[in-house]
């Protein structure tokens, strides 16, 4: 008996600095900002103001709401079909070679190591429509050269373009482990009876990469949808609000605005749209057993 | 029809033998490298330029002459240097508490049974399903609330635990053998003990992938820091890197100090990147999250 309650005790004090940072940072703010929501606050004054589901309601008629919306769904299909695509050809080249992996790895992993602010800020010199090394390389090869972020029509095709960039080395990195995990037996005996590289392709690499392609998917989406540090940094959701993204919305609203129960509303719709996605990444996940490992 | 198939696909067999294969693989690789790596070396060069030479047109790969002037200014004339002892101070207290919360929790979590032990397990584990954006503004609240806005209680105390950092060590610590703890205990090994001597050596593949993930996880967070140190001396590099438009407005004569303090801000985790690669990649696929 005394062993059992000093097991129990032991768990609980091993669990407690975890469980108190836990419950105080996450756990609280997570209950909170619901509650925040239904309230109309400026963050400094002692009172708020109950004002029932309005935030909400606003939130589904501000036009600037939409539009970040569309920004944020354009920029998640785009980098989310580049990042995978490419991170799937590159793994898919690099796996054959012998010689030159690791140099490869590291060199394609370099923009992913790299913080996203200093990427952000790299980037933003490359893209100077005048002395920048994009339109540099554009115009040796003779092709048109955009404003790129000064031009509302190619600034969100220019984050795009730079996350990426950033975040192919990562894809390619679980394609690779991906691609290992395939039995050699599989080329060997497809060979043997003369299928074409397309066919080994089409037949077998890819439906077996098909739980490396669902989780990439998910995570580049779940990623996506919370783009902020490379809008803040390169175009601070401009020009003329062309590269406003949600959380980008929900900053300017909750930190500049001082709206903290709007942007509480905010941080809560786009939490429940992430919601789905991570649940079925989690779901899924257990399901096919941490196949990674 | 089936003819023109015929042709078609061994048109692309000869096309994909061998010898091209390698020569179009390497190519295309070594089109895709360039195409990554030009953006640093560009940067890189224009950091060495002394500033007159720094708008050239065309843009020059090598300056002349290389000049470190350009990270002098960074780190005298702007608070460079103050801001890397931010960044270095935070992450590294963050990871050495995030290791020792995690160890405990999840040293309980693995090895020892109690009542609501799996409830407990269930409850951490969803809070990795929780976005940073949705706990922003009541965690700020709670900052300014006690005071910490401003301090480095503020950029640690949060990530003080987490439970990715737990879950992965929860993982690790059931796949070591009972036979070791039993030994352990026999020798008359307490519960601590054991942990320090036993379990901590057999977990250091785990420890040190963390070690490296948590490191560099803080140390390119942005959000956060923006909002809750934002005071000069309270930066880290990556939130002075981003004030640098706004505050010191862009003159062309401070690209060269911009890309300066960006390869200063950035550095540090490519330098760990290049030592430790194995690990960080290691970390990458056995827990498939990004940082």
């Amino acid at each position: 008996m005394k062993r059992r309650h000093e097991e129990t005790l032991s768990g609980y004090l091993f669990l407690l600095p975890s469980l108190i940072i836990l419950t105080i940072f996450i756990g609280y703010p997570m209950l909170n900002s619901f509650y925040l929501s239904l309230h109309k606050w400026n963050g400094l004054s002692e009172t708020k103001l109950f004002v029932g589901l309005s935030n909400y309601i606003r939130l589904l008629s501000d036009n600037e709401f939409w539009n970040a919306a569309k920004n944020t769904g354009v920029f998640t299909f785009a980098v989310t079909f580049g990042q995978i695509s490419f991170g799937l050809i590159i793994a898919l080249m690099v796996n054959r070679k012998l010689r030159g992996v690791t140099f490869y790895r590291t060199v394609f992993f370099l923009p992913v190591a790299t913080s996203t602010v200093a990427v952000a800020v790299m980037w933003v010199m490359a893209y100077n429509p005048t002395i920048g090394i994009v339109n540099y390389f554009l115009r040796l090869a003779r092709l048109p050269t955009p404003q790129w972020l000064q031009d509302p029509n190619w600034a969100m095709p220019g984050i795009i373009i730079m996350s990426i960039w950033k975040w192919v080395g990562y894809h390619m990195v679980i394609y690779l482990a991906g691609l290992q995990g395939i039995p050699k037996i599989y080329y060997e005996a497809a060979e043997l009876d003369g299928a074409n590289k397309w066919y080994i392709f089409r037949n077998i690499t890819w439906p077996l990469l098909a739980p490396t392609t669902f989780f990439l998917l998910m995570i580049s989406i779940i990623g996506s949808f919370q783009v902020f540090d490379q809008v803040y940094v390169m175009t601070r959701g401009g020009p003329i609000k062309s590269t406003e993204v949600i959380v980008y919305y929900l900053y300017q609203h909750g930190f500049r605005y001082l709206e903290m129960g709007y942007a509480s509303a905010v941080a809560y719709v786009l939490f429940a749209i992430i919601f789905i996605f991570t649940l079925v990444q989690f779901r899924y996940r257990r399901k096919a057993g941490f196949y990674l490992e | 029809m089936k003819t023109d198939k015929k042709f078609i696909s061994s048109s692309l067999h000869w096309l994909l033998k061998d010898g091209y294969t390698k020569l179009l693989l390497h190519s295309l690789l070594i089109f895709g490298s360039f195409f990554l790596i030009v953006p640093f070396i560009w940067m890189i060069s224009m950091s060495l330029s002394p500033i007159e030479k720094a708008f050239v047109y065309p843009p020059q790969l090598i300056p002349n002459p290389i000049t470190i002037i350009s990270y002098i200014d960074a780190m005298s004339l702007y608070p460079f240097g103050l801001y890397l002892f931010n960044s270095l101070f935070v992450s590294s207290i963050v990871t050495v508490a995030q290791l020792f919360t995690s160890v405990l929790a999840a040293n309980a979590l693995a090895r020892l049974r109690f009542p609501g032990r799996n409830l407990i397990f269930l409850l951490i584990l969803s809070t990795m399903m929780i976005p940073e954006h949705v706990t922003l503004i009541p965690a700020f609240q709670i900052i300014i609330k006690v005071g910490w806005l401003n301090t480095y209680y503020a950029l640690i105390i949060p990530f003080a635990s987490r439970a990715f950092s737990i879950f992965l060590l929860r993982q690790f610590f059931l796949t070591i053998p009972r036979e070791l703890e039993d030994a352990a205990r026999i020798d008359g090994c307490g519960r601590l003990r054991t942990l320090w001597h036993v379990i901590l050596p057999a977990s250091i593949p785990a420890l040190s992938a963390l070690t490296i993930f948590v490191f560099v996880d803080r140390w390119n967070a942005f959000l956060w820091p923006l909002i809750v140190a934002d005071e000069e001396r309270m930066r880290v590099v990556q939130v002075g890197l981003s004030r640098f438009f706004g505050q010191y407005g862009l003159l062309g004569s401070q690209w060269p100090i911009l890309m300066a303090a960006t390869v200063i801000s950035a550095m540090p985790i490519v330098i760990l990147f290049i030592i430790f690669q194995r690990r960080f990649i290691q970390g990458i696929t056995l827990t498939g999250l990004k940082y």
